[in-house]
């Protein structure tokens, strides 16, 4: 596991039954994009976060293939619709194999 | 080498004067979290008025993309560094079986500190900024390793007590016992250093708001300190910034946390008393 | 009228463009187009890229990309060693088609982004982004 990983996620608390909402999504990692040198000039193997996804309810919101041209921390924000109550997933995988989950839960107004 | 010096000195002449067409600060206001409002631009304080009337946040000559990105807590990444602070705040380390916490409770209860320091510390009989206050309490208070002076943990650190006082002004005392460091750190922004022959003030009094190469200067102010730099994605103390600004001078460069960068530190701190504390800000 | 050295550089220059960039940059661009595309035709208009005409710094660079009805966005730098920069499925629950990311830019240069759409038709849009250089230490 890469260290000091850590997602973050902004989804508002509540929202309208079949509303929009904007959602921001945060996870620190380094983004090694393989295309550095370290001191004795060796190539710095690629790292990155290589697919984010957000599911409602068991249903896709989006799905996104990152690719190493994506800055460190990598930052997504995009919008949601939400048909009722219930729970968004949000997970974040890594070329070395580890998984990154979040969740988050929205009431309707 | 007189004539290399010439030559060199054209070029940083032809710098500072080629891009006069965008200068001036952006007019624009910063709002923190639709809440706060931050004091970005002010009356220059009474010790510089000699050489300005208002002071600019370094914010003021960011682009509008830069602006916004930290006008949302969310969207700033130093935030990040925030939040693992505030877990190592809540960390015992050391002998004494202490955090941070366990003498100061929650991190808001520094709310107050940041824009006070660099300070005379009478216990020590010394100025002192934040980072040795901090590594002396690891030291002395819990029985820790010391942190690196710039590395990410302290800065981290650092950006958290920062982050709690943000939209308070700077204040930080310059008479009194502090008064002697003062002048030792107004000496050196106006001493011209390296093969360039450039103070602190030859870019960031005289000719701030042009453009040195595709860079907007700015008055070099250090409310917004530490500083996430969008340049190497990570937070940035005041005296590595110090450290950058003088090895671009091609001089040989002071030592972080020593003597010659904390009465800078404290002198320019002081060029900036009345702007909101911003730290962790973002930069280019 | 006179042909200076510096015109002669300027054409040369122009030349330069027109020979080799271009077609560099195309065959770059092309080889990613075509998997992603399978050869259709890209139109134009239908989606937009946005993104500052001028970044402060290539490491991260704000963009937003915006297409009603697609069903998947790639957006790709050109200039880059490697230009895949992201792709966007857009799943049932997205309320729009329509994301905001950061980015790295090697250099100056044009980013494309294609959408294809529900229809199976793709559209594409471009922007060209200016990467700058610091002021002293670059």
């Amino acid at each position: 596991m890469a260290k000091g990983v850590k997602p973050r996620v902004k989804v508002p608390k509540t929202a309208q039954a079949g509303g929009t909402i904007t959602i921001k999504t945060l996870i620190s990692h380094k983004m090694e994009s393989g295309q550095r040198k370290d001191k004795e000039g060796n190539i710095i193997p690629r790292s990155i976060i290589n697919r984010f996804t957000c599911d409602f309810n068991g249903q896709n919101v989006i799905d996104v293939t990152l690719e190493p041209a994506i800055s460190t921390n990598p930052f997504i924000e995009f919008e949601a619709t939400v048909p009722e109550a219930g729970d968004f997933a949000f997970t974040w995988y890594d070329d070395d194999g580890s998984v990154y989950e979040e969740s988050k839960s929205i009431a309707i107004a | 080498m007189q004539k290399i010096k010439t030559v060199l000195g054209t070029c940083a002449a032809m710098a500072l004067t080629a891009g006069v067409a965008m200068a001036g600060p952006a007019e624009d206001k910063l709002i923190l979290n639709e809440e706060i409002e931050m004091v970005t631009v002010t009356t220059a304080p009474d010790h510089m008025s000699d050489a300005m009337d208002t002071i600019y946040s370094g914010w003021h000559f960011r682009g509008v993309e830069t602006r916004a990105m930290q006008s949302d807590d969310f969207d700033n990444p130093g935030m990040i560094a925030v939040e693992q602070a505030e877990d190592a705040w809540n960390t015992v380390d050391g002998s004494e079986g202490k955090s941070c916490a366990s003498c100061h409770d929650g991190s808001d209860s520094m709310a107050g500190v940041k824009p006070v320091y660099p300070k005379w510390s009478e216990a020590a009989g010394e100025v002192r900024t934040l980072e040795h206050q901090i590594n002396d309490c690891r030291e002395n208070r819990m029985g820790a390793e010391k942190w690196k002076y710039t590395g990410g943990t302290m800065q981290g650190m650092v950006a958290l007590i920062a982050s709690v006082s943000r939209g308070m002004p700077v204040n930080v005392a310059i008479d009194g016992p502090a008064q002697s460091m003062w002048e030792q750190g107004k000496e050196l922004y106006y001493t011209r250093t390296g093969q360039l022959e450039l103070s602190c003030a030859n870019c960031h009094e005289d000719n701030y708001g042009m453009m040195i190469r595709a860079d907007h200067l700015s008055q070099g102010q250090i409310n917004g300190f530490p500083v996430y730099r969008l340049k190497n994605t990570k937070l940035n103390s005041v005296h590595a910034r110090f450290k950058g600004c003088v090895r671009d001078t091609r001089a040989e460069t002071y030592k972080p946390g020593g003597q010659e960068f904390i009465a800078l530190e404290l002198y320019v701190t002081s060029r900036g008393n009345g702007l909101s504390v911003e730290g962790p800000s973002i930069r280019n | 009228m006179q042909f200076t050295r510096r015109d002669a550089l300027a054409v040369g220059a122009g030349a330069a463009l027109v020979a080799g960039l271009p077609i560099r940059a195309m065959a770059m661009g092309d080889e990613y187009i075509e998997a992603f595309t399978g050869g259709a035709e890209v139109g134009e208009g239908g989606i937009t890229l946005t993104a500052p005409e001028i970044a402060e710094n290539g490491n991260t660079v704000p963009i937003e990309v915006s297409a009603e009805g697609a069903t998947e966005i790639m957006v790709l730098a050109l200039g880059n060693p490697v230009p895949p920069v992201a792709t966007f499925k857009f799943g049932p629950l997205a309320a729009s088609q329509d994301a905001k990311t950061r980015i790295r830019l090697a250099k100056t240069q044009d980013v494309v982004a294609i959408a294809k759409m529900d229809d199976g038709t793709f559209a594409k849009a471009s922007a060209s982004i200016k990467v700058t250089i610091g002021g002293c230490g670059g």
